[in-house]
C-alpha cells in the first residue's frame, strides 16, 4: 500500500473537520461562529466516546460526567485559583482521566445493561455531590470575573474566537487520536473485545487493562472540553455540566454517523447538531423538536443500525479504506 | 522426556455437581493426547480448567514446570497456551485476516501488528484461509470458522494447543484435511490435546488417550489400549453384553 | 424523636409508590433484559392522565387512576410492537436507544401540550392524627393501593395462565418458545404490564406531589436505584427497595442536609451493582 492511500480514511476525517473549521472563519460571522462551536464540540465529545463505545463495544450512559468534572475542576483554578486556561484545560483533562482511571477497573467488570445503568449513577452520585460542595460553589456554581478574558486578546470577542481556534485544534488532535488507536494494535485488542471479550482474553487479550485505558482515553478529551466550553460560557452549574440527556445525546450522534468508524462520530456530531439547529428554528418544528428528533433516532435504530458510515462500509465494500 | 504439562489431582464442582474428580496426568512434550469420553464427562470443563476459564477445587496444573493453577486465560495464552472452541467464536465484524492478527498479536510472542501480519499470512495459508482473507468472519460457514479457530490458535505460536471437537460438524473430506493439519502442527513440534468425537480420526491420529466418564478417568493408554478396555466400550454403550460381544466381533476380523 | 417516628412513617407511605414504580421497570428487565428509559415519562403521564380525567372531566382522581391503569397497558403494548420488537435480539445499545427515542417522543409532544408548567390535582382525602404523628389521606390510600396492586401482580403471575408464561419467557425464552408459548405476544403484555405499573405510580404520586411533564425523570432515577436494590427482574424485590428507599429519604434528613439524600441514594447504587448486582434479596446466582 502507498503512503498516501493507506492514510486516505485519516485524511478523509481531518478535510471534513476543517471544512466545518472553514466556515466561520470565511464569512467572519460570530453566529456561523457560534453554530460551528456546537458542532465540532459535539464532534469531539462523540469522537472520544466512541474509543469506548464503538471500539470497545461498552455502553457509557454517563459520559457527560467527564465533561462536568472536568469543566469543574479547571473552571475551579482558573476562577479561584487564577490559573491559564492552558494549564486549567490540562488539569480538568487529567481529572476525567483519574476518575475514569478508578472506576474502570470497578465498574468495567460489570457487562451489558449493568455497566450502562452503573455509569448512570456516577454521573448522578457525581452530580448530587458537586451540589452539595461550597469550594465549587454547591448548586449556584461559580461565574468567571469578566476581566479574565483580557489575558486573551483583549475584548470577549477576540476570546470567544480564540476558544473557536483551541476547539478546532483539539478536535483534530481527537480524530488524529481516535485513528491511531483504530489502526493501532491496542485498537485491534479494543475490537476484538467488543467482538467477543471471553474469546479475545482467551487469544491473551488482558481485557480489564484494555478497557481501563479505552475509557481513560474517552474521558480525557471531554474533561479538556469541558473546560474550554464553560470558559467560554463565563459560568458552571451543576444541571447544564452533568445533564444526563447529553450523554444521550453524545451515543446517538456516535449511532448516527456509525460507531467503530473514525469518520462516523465527525458526521454524526455534526449532523446530530446540524439537524437540531434546523429543528429549533423551523416554525413547523419547534415546538415539537424532540419529539421530532426522537421519531427520527427511533427510525435510525430500528433500520440503519450500523449508522451512515457503517451503512455505505456494508453496501460499497470498495469504499472501506476510504470511510475508515 | 520433558514434560509440557502436568495435571495432579484435579476438581471441579458445578453447584454440587462434580463435574472433574481427581484427573491425573502427564504430557510429553510433542506428543498427541486424545481426550475422549461421552457428552458431559468434563472434557471441555478439563480445557477450561487447564487454560483458565475457571480456578479448580482442588488439585494443581503444571504448565512447562511453572505451577499455573488459577492463572488467568490471557496469562496462559502469553505463556504459550492455545485453545479452540467447540462452538466457533469468531469476531464476527473482523475479517478472518484480523482475527488471525489478533492471536498473532496478543498470543506468545506478542508481535507488532506488522510482524503480526506475516504470521497471520502464513498461518491462513497453512490451514487453507488465504482467499477468505478479507472476508469477514461472521460470513464464513462451520468448516471455515473451525478453520479460523485453528489459524488464531496457532498465530499465536503456542508449546501446546487444545483443540476442542474441530471435527464436529464437518464432512469427509473437511475431516481428512482437518487432520492432515493436525498432523502438520504435530510436525512443527506443538503438542496437542484433541477432544473429539469422530473416533476413527483421533484413534488414527492421537500417541496417547485419555477417556473421561463422569468426571473421573476411566482410562489412559494408547489407542489400541483404550480401544479393547471393556470398562470404556460400557460407558459409551451402557450395555456390557454388547460390549464383550463387540470386542468378540473385533478380535475375529 | 417524634419528628423521627413521623419522617420514618411519610417515608414508608411514600416508599409503596415508589416500589411500584421500580416494579414496572424492574419486570420488564425481568422478562425481556430492556432498560426502559421511557419509564420517567410514561410516570409522568400516568401524573397528566389523573390530572385530566379529574380537572377536565370531573372524575374522581382514584377512578382516574383505574382509567389510567388501562390506558398505561395499551400504551405499553404499542410501544413494544412499535419500538421495542425489532430490536429485542439486537444488542442493549439498541433496545435502550429505541426506549429513550420513546422517552423524547413523549417528552418532546408533553411539553408542546402541556408546556413545563407545575400541575397539581387539587383534590384533598384530609388526613388523620395518631398520637405525634399526622397521616396525609391520600399517601394512606395510594399505599394501600399499592400493596392491593402487587398482591394483583402476583396473583396473575401465579394463579393465570397469561401470567405463567410472562414467567416461563423470563425464565427462558427459547424454552418457553418450543413449549408453544406465543412469545411475542407474551412479551408485549408484560411491556404493557411495566408501563401500567409506571403510569398508575404516577398517577397515585400526583394525588398528593405538584407534578410538571419532566418530574418523572427523578422517579425513573429511583426506579433504577430500587430496582438495584430489590435484584433487578425482581417484583417483590422491588416493594421492598422501594420501603427502604421511602425510609432512608425520611431519616437521612433528619440529621444532615437533604441535598445530600441523592449523593447517598446513588453512591448506594453503585456500590450494590459493583458488590451484589443480583440486588440485596436476589439469590446468588
Amino acid at each position: 500500500m502507498s503512503g498516501i492511500r493507506k492514510y486516505l480514511g485519516l485524511i478523509l476525517a481531518i478535510v471534513v473537520v476543517l471544512a466545518m473549521a472553514a466556515w466561520p472563519v470565511i464569512n467572519g460571522k460570530d453566529i456561523t461562529r457560534e453554530v460551528v462551536f456546537t458542532m465540532l464540540l459535539s464532534v469531539g465529545l462523540a469522537s472520544s466516546l466512541n474509543i469506548l463505545l464503538g471500539y470497545t463495544g461498552y455502553v457509557s450512559f454517563g459520559h457527560v460526567v467527564f465533561f462536568g468534572l472536568g469543566g469543574y475542576v479547571g473552571f475551579y483554578l482558573m476562577a479561584v485559583h487564577d490559573w491559564s486556561l492552558w494549564t486549567a484545560m490540562i488539569a480538568g483533562g487529567l481529572a476525567s482521566a483519574a476518575l475514569a482511571f478508578l472506576l474502570g477497573k470497578a465498574i468495567l467488570r460489570l457487562r451489558g445493561g449493568y455497566f450502562a445503568l452503573a455509569t448512570i449513577g456516577v454521573n448522578e452520585a457525581v452530580r448530587a455531590f458537586i451540589n452539595n460542595f461550597d469550594p465549587f460553589g454547591g448548586p449556584v456554581g461559580m461565574s468567571l470575573n469578566f476581566q479574565v478574558y483580557k489575558n486573551y486578546g483583549g475584548g470577549a470577542r477576540e476570546a470567544l474566537w480564540m476558544s473557536f481556534y483551541i476547539l478546532v485544534a483539539l478536535t483534530l488532535l481527537i480524530t488524529v487520536v481516535t485513528y491511531m488507536v483504530r489502526s493501532s494494535k491496542f485498537g485491534l485488542g479494543l475490537l476484538a473485545i467488543r467482538e467477543d471479550e471471553d474469546a479475545a482474553e482467551v487469544m491473551g487479550v488482558i481485557a480489564p487493562n484494555a478497557k481501563t485505558w479505552a475509557y481513560v482515553l474517552s474521558a480525557v478529551f471531554p474533561g479538556i472540553l469541558g473546560v474550554l466550553f464553560f470558559f467560554k460560557n463565563g459560568n458552571i452549574e451543576p444541571a447544564p455540566a452533568f445533564r444526563l440527556q447529553m450523554s444521550i445525546e453524545m451515543i446517538v450522534m456516535v449511532m448516527l454517523g456509525g460507531q467503530g468508524t473514525v469518520l462516523g462520530p465527525i458526521l454524526g456530531g455534526a449532523g446530530y447538531q446540524r439537524l437540531r439547529g434546523f429543528l429549533l428554528t423551523n416554525p413547523l418544528f419547534k415546538n415539537i423538536q424532540l419529539a421530532v428528533a426522537g421519531v427520527l433516532l427511533l427510525v435510525i435504530v430500528l433500520f440503519v443500525p450500523a449508522g451512515v458510515v457503517g451503512w455505505v462500509r456494508q453496501r460499497f465494500p470498495k469504499l472501506r479504506r476510504v470511510l475508515q | 522426556m520433558t514434560m509440557i504439562l502436568q495435571v495432579e489431582g484435579v476438581g471441579k464442582v458445578f453447584g454440587g455437581l462434580q463435574a472433574l474428580s481427581d484427573v491425573t496426568f502427564d504430557l510429553p512434550q510433542g506428543q498427541i493426547l486424545g481426550l475422549i469420553g461421552p457428552n458431559g464427562a468434563g472434557k471441555t470443563t478439563l480445557f477450561n480448567v487447564i487454560n483458565g476459564v475457571y480456578p479448580p477445587n482442588g488439585g494443581r496444573v503444571i504448565f512447562n514446570g511453572e505451577d499455573v493453577t488459577g492463572s488467568k486465560t490471557y496469562h496462559m495464552a502469553h505463556r504459550g497456551l492455545a485453545r479452540t472452541h467447540q462452538i466457533v467464536r469468531p469476531l464476527n465484524e473482523l475479517t478472518v485476516r484480523e482475527n488471525v492478527i489478533v492471536g498473532a498479536c496478543f498470543g506468545r510472542e506478542g508481535h507488532g501488528l506488522g510482524q503480526a501480519g506475516k504470521v497471520a499470512d502464513e498461518v491462513m495459508e497453512f490451514v487453507g484461509l488465504a482467499v477468505r482473507a478479507d472476508q469477514l468472519a461472521g460470513s464464513l460457514n462451520v468448516g471455515q470458522k473451525k478453520r479460523l479457530e485453528m489459524a488464531r490458535a496457532l498465530a499465536a505460536r503456542p508449546y501446546l494447543l487444545l483443540l476442542d471437537e474441530v471435527l464436529a460438524g464437518l464432512n469427509p473430506s473437511e475431516i481428512a484435511g482437518m487432520v492432515e493439519i493436525v498432523r502438520k502442527i504435530r510436525e512443527r513440534g506443538i503438542t496437542i490435546i484433541m477432544i473429539e468425537h469422530v473416533m476413527h480420526a483421533v484413534m488414527n491420529v492421537s500417541d496417547r488417550m485419555i477417556v473421561l466418564d463422569y468426571g473421573q478417568q476411566l482410562a489412559e493408554g494408547t489407542p489400541e489400549e483404550v480401544a479393547n478396555n471393556p470398562k470404556v466400550i460400557e460407558a459409551y454403550l451402557g450395555d456390557p453384553e454388547l460390549a464383550e460381544r463387540l470386542m468378540r466381533d473385533s478380535d475375529e476380523e | 424523636m417524634d419528628f423521627l417516628f413521623a419522617s420514618i412513617i411519610d417515608g414508608l407511605l411514600l416508599g409503596f409508590v415508589y416500589g411500584i414504580a421500580a416494579m414496572g421497570l424492574t419486570l420488564i428487565w425481568g422478562v425481556m433484559n430492556v432498560i426502559n428509559l421511557a419509564h420517567g415519562p410514561i410516570i409522568a403521564l400516568g401524573m397528566f392522565g389523573v390530572y385530566l380525567i379529574f380537572t377536565g372531566l370531573g372524575v374522581n382522581p382514584y377512578i382516574g387512576v383505574v382509567l389510567v391503569a388501562v390506558l398505561g397497558l395499551l400504551l405499553g403494548m404499542l410501544i413494544y410492537y412499535i419500538a421495542v420488537h425489532r430490536v429485542i435480539n439486537a444488542p442493549h445499545l439498541s433496545t435502550l436507544l429505541a426506549t429513550f427515542s420513546i422517552n423524547m417522543i413523549i417528552i418532546g409532544l408533553g411539553t408542546a401540550v402541556f408546556s413545563a408548567s407545575p400541575r397539581n390535582v387539587d383534590f384533598s382525602l384530609g388526613s388523620m392524627t395518631l398520637g405525634p404523628i399526622t397521616l396525609l389521606g391520600s399517601r394512606v390510600v395510594a399505599a394501600v393501593a399499592s400493596l392491593l396492586i402487587t398482591g394483583g401482580l402476583y396473583a396473575f403471575l401465579y394463579k393465570t395462565r397469561q401470567g405463567r408464561y410472562i414467567r416461563a419467557v423470563a425464565n427462558n425464552r427459547d424454552a418457553a418458545e418450543l413449549m408453544g408459548v406465543p412469545s411475542t405476544k407474551i412479551l408485549a403484555l408484560s411491556f404493557g404490564l411495566g408501563t401500567m405499573l409506571a403510569s398508575v405510580a404516577g398517577a397515585l404520586i400526583a394525588t398528593f406531589f405538584p407534578f410538571t411533564i419532566l418530574a418523572g425523570g427523578v422517579y425513573e432515577l429511583k426506579s433504577f436505584v430500587i430496582g438495584v436494590l430489590g435484584g433487578l427482574g425482581n417484583p417483590i424485590g422491588a416493594l421492598f427497595g422501594g420501603l427502604i428507599l421511602g425510609v432512608l429519604e425520611g431519616i437521612i434528613p433528619t440529621f444532615m442536609p437533604t441535598t445530600w439524600v441523592p449523593v447517598l441514594e446513588f453512591v448506594l447504587f453503585v456500590l450494590i451493582l459493583l458488590v451484589r448486582p443480583q440486588g440485596i434479596f436476589g439469590a446468588k446466582k
